[in-house]
C-alpha cells in the first residue's frame, strides 16, 4: 500500500472520524475539519502534472483479490489526474462554499460530510483506478453516495422521489457496464485497461465487441445524464445546492465522459461507436438546451444547462474517432482537445454558477424566476459572477466558454467533411444541430441572467429581505469566476499541463516514439466561419431572447404526455402494477392450485423428459406369474380405491381406505414380508382411528359446489400422474442393469449382525441410521401434535372461553 | 394336489373378499359396511394362513395373531363412534 492508494483510499477513512468530530467538535463548523483533506489531496496530485506533461504515467499495484485477478491498481496518466484534480479542486471550493451554506444550527453536519467525504473517495476510485472491476465498485459508491446526498432533507417527498430515481437509472446504467466489463474480460482474459488497450486489435474482431460497447455505453450515457437518460438530474436538484454544483455539475455526471474517454482507445474505431456517440451528444445537447428555456426555476434551468452541455461534451468525443482512422493531424484532432477544454471550462463556470444560485436562494428565500428580479443592485458581486458565469457558458467572449465553442464548432464542422463512416449525406447535420443547440444555450442564458438581476424587484413575493452573501460563501465562486477569466486570456497554461497528457491517453496508440501533441489555443483565428457562427448566435438568440413571449407558445405544441418524466413514471407505475397482478394471478392462496402447479410440473418436466431420451420400455423378460387369487386381490384393491374416491359421505371414504390398507397388508404377506405386513396392519388401525377420531370436526364434502372444469382438470392432472409412475416403474423395473445388492445382506446378516430376521438386521445394524432418524421424527410429530393441542387450549383460556 | 386345493381355497377367499368390499361400497348403511370390514379382517386372517401354508413358512403367525386383535379393537371403535360420536370420551368435568 502506498501513499497513493492512501490518497484514494482517504476520503473513506476520514470520513470515519466525522461523526465524532460532528458531535463533540460543536463550537466549530464540521466542514472547516472536512476542508483540510480535499486541500491537501489538490496538493498532492498537482506537483504529479510534471510527469504527464513528459509522456510518463505512474502504475501501482497493490493486490486486492488476485486469483481472480481482481487488484487495486492505481494508473495515473493525464486524463486520471484531470479528473483527480477537478475533483480534489473543486471538492475544496464546494467544502469552502458549504460551511457558509449549511448552517451548524439547523442541519445535521455529521451525516452531510460523510456522504460528501464517500462521494469525494469513490470519483477519485473511478478516475484512478485500471482494473475495471475496482472501477465498478467505486462507480456504484458514487451512485450510492450521490443518492444519499440527493436525499440529505429526507424528510421532504421531492428529495426522496429524485432520490429513488437517480439511484433507479444509474444503478440499471451501472450493472449494464459490469456486463460491458465481464464481456471484455471474456475477450481479452483481463480486467486492466492497459491491457484492454493493448490488445484491441483482438477485440475488434471479436463477436462480442458491440454487446459490450452498447453496455458500457449505457453506464456511461446514464451517469452522464445523455437522452434519454437525462431525467434523473433535474429533479436531483432536490440535494443542497453545493451537492448539486459537485456532483451534478463539475464531478459524477463527468465520470461517464471519462468512461467515454477512457474507452476510446478500445472502441472508437468503429463506425457504431461514431454514430452512437456523437449523436446522441448532439440529440442530448439540442433537446434539454431547449427544455432548458422553458424552465422556470433557476436550479432547473442550470440543471438541463448541464445536461445540455455534456451532451456537447460526448458529442466531440464522439468525433474525436477520426483521428485514429487519418492518423496525426491536427485537422482531427481538435474534437478532442476541445471536448477537454470545455471539461475544464464548463467545471469552472457551471460550478460558479450553481454557487450563486444557492448565493440567490439562501438570500432571498427563492429560486422562481418569476419571483425575482432587480437583484443587480443589491448583489453586485453574486451579479457580477452570474453574469461571467452565464457569458462564458453562452459562449461569449471574453470567457473561457466562448474558446470551447469556437473549437466546438470546428470540430463539427470538419465532421461535415469526414468521408468515413458514411458521414457524407448526413454530415452536414452535424453543424446546424451545434448551432441551433447553441442559440437555445445563448437564450436560456440571457434568460437566466437577466430576469433574476434586471427587472423590477419584489420584495413582497420574497421570504426574506433580500441582501449581499456574506464574504465566506463568495470566495468559493469568485475564484471559479476568476479562473473563467483567466483562462480565455491564458488558455495555453492548460494545454500544456493537462490537455495535451489528458489526450495522450485518448489516443495511446496514435503517436509513435517522442511526437507529441501540439495544443495550442489562441483567441483569435481570423474570420472564420466559427466566428461567423458565433456572431449568428449572438444575433438570433438575442432576437430570440427578446421576443421569447411571441415564442413561448411552441412549448405546449409538445404534449406533456410524450415527456419522457411521464414514460419514466407510467413506467414504474406499470412495473408494479404489472407485477402485482402476474402474482396476484398464480399465487391464489388455494393450496389446490398450488398442487396443480406442482403435479403439472411433474408431469411435463418428468414426461418430457422421459419421452425425448427415450426412456420409456417394456420388457416381460424375469417377470414371476400372476396367480388367480391375485388378481382377485387387485381388483378389490382397485375397487376400494375406487370407492375412496367417489364415496359420497366420508365415513365410506374412511372405511375405504381400511379395506386399501388391509388388502396392502394382505399383498405384504403373499410377497413374503412379515415384518412389513405386521407394522401395515397396525398403522392402518391406527390411522383409521385417527382418521374417525377427526371425523368429527371435519367438514362435509362437498362436491356439488365444484365446477366441472375444474373436476376436468383434476382428472387430467390425476390421470397424467398416475401413468406417468406407472410407466416409470415399468420402465425402471425392465432396464435393470446391475444387480441388486441384497445377496450381500442375505449372505451376512447371521455372521456380522448376529441375527436371522433380515430386515430387522437392516434395519437396526447395517442401516442404524435411517432408524434413528425415523425415530426422531416419529418424536418431532409427537410433541407437535401435544403442542399444537396445549397451545390451542391456552389460546382459547385467553380469549375467555 | 394339496398345493392346488389351497390355491383354490385360497381364490375362494379373494372372491369372498371381493364380495365383501361390494357391500363396502354399496351397504346401504354405515353399519353394513362397518360389518364387511370386520368380515374382511377375518378373511384375511384365513388368507394369511392358507398362504403361510402354500409358502411352508411360520413367520406370518404372528399376523394371524395380530390381525385377529386389530379386527375386534377396529370393529369395537367404528361401534363406538357410531354409537356416542367419538372413540375416546373426552371427560370435562376431570
Amino acid at each position: 500500500m502506498q501513499l497513493l492508494h492512501f490518497a484514494i483510499l482517504s476520503p473513506f477513512l476520514f470520513a470515519l472520524f466525522i461523526p465524532i468530530l460532528a458531535k463533540y467538535a460543536k463550537r466549530v463548523h464540521t466542514g472547516w475539519f472536512v476542508l483540510i483533506l480535499p486541500v491537501l489531496l489538490f496538493i498532492y496530485f498537482l506537483p504529479m502534472i510534471r510527469m504527464t506533461q513528459s509522456g510518463e504515467t505512474l502504475r501501482s499495484v497493490l493486490e486486492w483479490i488476485p486469483s481472480l485477478g481482481i487488484n487495486f491498481t492505481v494508473y495515473i496518466d493525464g486524463l486520471g489526474l484531470l479528473f483527480a484534480l477537478l475533483i480534489t479542486g473543486i471538492g475544496s471550493l464546494v467544502t469552502l462554499y458549504s460551511i457558509f451554506y449549511l448552517s451548524k444550527e439547523t442541519e445535521q453536519l455529521g451525516p452531510f460530510y460523510v456522504y460528501l467525504l464517500m462521494f469525494m473517495g469513490a470519483m477519485l476510485g473511478v478516475v484512478l483506478v485500471d482494473n475495471v472491476m475496482v472501477l465498478y465498485m467505486f462507480w456504484e459508491l458514487t451512485s450510492l453516495s450521490s443518492f444519499l446526498l440527493i436525499g440529505y432533507w429526507y424528510k421532504r417527498e421531492k428529495s426522496r422521489y429524485g432520490a429513488a430515481k437517480s439511484l433507479l437509472i444509474t444503478v440499471s446504467g451501472g450493472l449494464c457496464m459490469l456486463g460491458g466489463f465481464i464481456l471484455l474480460y471474456i475477450i481479452t482474459d483481463s480486467f486492466s485497461i492497459r491491457e484492454m488497450i493493448h490488445q484491441v486489435q483482438l477485440i475488434a474482431g471479436h463477436d462480442l465487441f458491440i454487446p459490450a460497447m452498447i453496455l458500457i455505453l449505457l453506464g456511461a450515457f446514464t451517469k452522464s445524464a445523455q437522452f434519454p437518460f437525462y431525467i434523473w438530474l433535474p429533479d436531483a436538484m432536490e440535494a443542497p445546492t453545493p451537492v448539486s454544483a459537485y456532483l451534478h455539475s463539475a464531478t459524477m455526471v463527468k465520470a461517464g465522459i471519462y468512461i467515454i474517454a477512457r474507452f476510446s482507445p478500445i472502441f472508437a474505431f468503429s463506425a457504431q461507436w461514431f454514430w452512437i456517440v456523437s449523436l446522441v451528444g448532439l440529440i442530448t445537447m439540442v433537446w434539454s438546451s431547449f427544455q432548458a428555456v422553458k424552465q422556470t426555476d433557476l436550479k432547473s434551468i442550470l440543471a438541463f444547462s448541464t445536461v445540455s452541455q455534456l451532451g456537447m461534451i460526448i458529442s466531440m468525443l464522439g468525433a474525436s474517432a477520426a483521428a485514429l482512422h487519418y492518423g496525426h493531424t491536427e485537422y482531427y484532432t481538435v474534437a478532442a482537445m476541445a471536448a477537454i477544454f470545455h471539461l475544464i471550462n464548463h467545471a469552472t463556470f457551471k460550478g460558479s454558477l450553481f454557487m450563486a444560485v444557492g448565493i440567490i436562494d439562501h438570500e432571498t428565500g427563492t429560486r422562481d424566476i418569476r419571483k425575482l428580479g432587480g437583484l443587480m443592485a443589491i448583489m453586485p458581486i453574486t451579479f457580477t459572477i452570474s453574469l461571467i458565469g452565464t457569458f462564458s457558458m453562452a459562449g461569449l467572449p471574453p470567457f473561457n466558454g466562448f474558446l470551447s465553442k469556437e473549437m466546438f464548432f470546428t470540430s463539427m464542422l470538419r465532421v461535415a467533411h469526414f468521408d468515413l463512416f458514411n458521414v457524407q449525406t448526413w454530415g452536414i447535420l452535424f453543424p446546424v444541430l451545434a448551432w441551433v443547440g447553441s442559440v437555445f444555450t445563448f437564450i436560456y442564458s440571457m434568460k437566466l441572467v437577466f430576469k433574476t438581476f434586471k427587472g423590477n424587484y419584489q420584495p413582497e413575493q420574497l421570504k426574506k429581505q433580500a441582501h449581499e452573501a456574506p464574504a465566506g460563501m463568495l470566495v468559493a465562486p469568485v475564484i471559479l469566476a476568476a479562473l473563467v477569466v483567466s483562462l480565455f486570456f491564458f488558455p495555453n497554461i492548460l494545454s500544456y499541463s493537462l490537455i495535451e497528457p489528458a489526450m495522450n491517453s485518448i489516443y495511446p496508440t496514435l503517436l509513435d516514439g517522442h511526437e507529441k501533441f501540439h495544443v495550442h489555443i489562441s483567441q483569435w483565428h481570423g474570420p472564420t466561419t466559427e466566428l461567423k457562427m458565433t456572431a449568428g448566435i449572438i444575433v438570433i438568440g438575442t432576437l430570440g431572447y427578446l421576443a421569447m413571449n411571441k415564442w413561448k407558445g411552441i412549448y405546449k405544441l409538445f404534449p406533456s404526455k410524450l415527456a419522457l418524466n411521464r414514460f419514466y413514471d407510467k413506467l414504474l407505475a406499470l412495473m408494479e402494477k404489472g407485477s402485482y397482478r402476474v402474482t396476484k394471478q398464480y399465487m391464489t392462496g388455494f393450496l389446490r392450485d398450488y398442487l396443480l402447479y406442482i403435479f403439472a410440473g411433474f408431469i411435463i418436466l418428468m414426461g418430457g423428459v422421459m419421452m425425448i431420451k427415450g426412456g420409456f420400455s417394456f420388457t416381460t423378460e424375469g417377470m414371476a406369474d400372476i396367480g388367480g387369487y391375485e388378481m382377485i386381490l387387485t381388483l378389490v384393491m382397485i375397487s376400494a380405491t375406487a370407492a375412496t374416491v367417489f364415496a359420497r359421505s366420508r365415513l365410506t371414504a374412511i372405511i375405504s381406505l381400511g379395506v386399501v390398507g388391509y388388502t396392502l397388508a394382505l399383498f405384504f404377506v403373499i410377497f413374503r414380508a412379515p415384518d412389513l405386513a405386521l407394522t401395515q396392519l397396525v398403522i392402518e388401525t391406527i390411522s383409521v382411528a385417527l382418521f374417525l377420531l377427526c371425523f368429527y370436526h371435519l367438514p362435509k364434502l362437498r362436491r356439488k359446489t365444484k365446477t366441472r372444469t375444474f373436476r376436468l382438470t383434476n382428472f387430467i392432472i390425476a390421470l397424467g400422474v398416475g401413468i406417468i409412475v406407472t410407466l416409470l416403474g415399468i420402465a425402471s423395473s425392465s432396464q435393470r442393469t446391475k444387480d441388486s445388492i441384497s445377496s450381500f445382506f442375505l449372505k451376512n446378516s447371521h455372521d456380522l449382525g448376529g441375527g436371522d430376521n433380515v430386515v430387522n438386521v437392516i434395519l437396526v445394524d447395517f442401516r442404524g441410521f435411517d432408524t434413528m432418524f425415523e425415530i426422531t421424527v416419529l418424536a418431532v410429530a409427537a410433541l407437535g401434535i401435544y403442542s399444537m393441542i396445549k397451545t390451542k387450549v391456552k389460546e382459547e383460556e385467553r380469549s375467555g372461553e | 394336489m394339496f398345493t392346488l386345493i389351497l390355491q383354490l381355497a385360497l381364490g375362494i377367499m379373494a372372491m369372498s373378499t371381493f364380495l365383501y368390499v361390494i357391500r363396502v361400497i354399496k351397504g346401504p348403511t354405515v353399519t353394513d359396511r362397518v360389518v364387511a370390514l370386520d368380515a374382511i379382517g377375518i378373511n384375511l386372517i384365513a388368507i394369511t394362513a392358507l398362504v403361510s401354508i402354500l409358502l411352508n413358512t411360520n413367520a406370518f403367525l404372528d399376523i394371524i395373531l395380530l390381525l385377529g386383535i386389530l379386527a375386534f379393537i377396529g370393529t369395537i371403535a367404528f361401534s363406538k363412534f357410531l354409537e356416542k360420536g367419538e372413540i375416546i370420551e373426552n371427560d370435562r368435568n376431570r
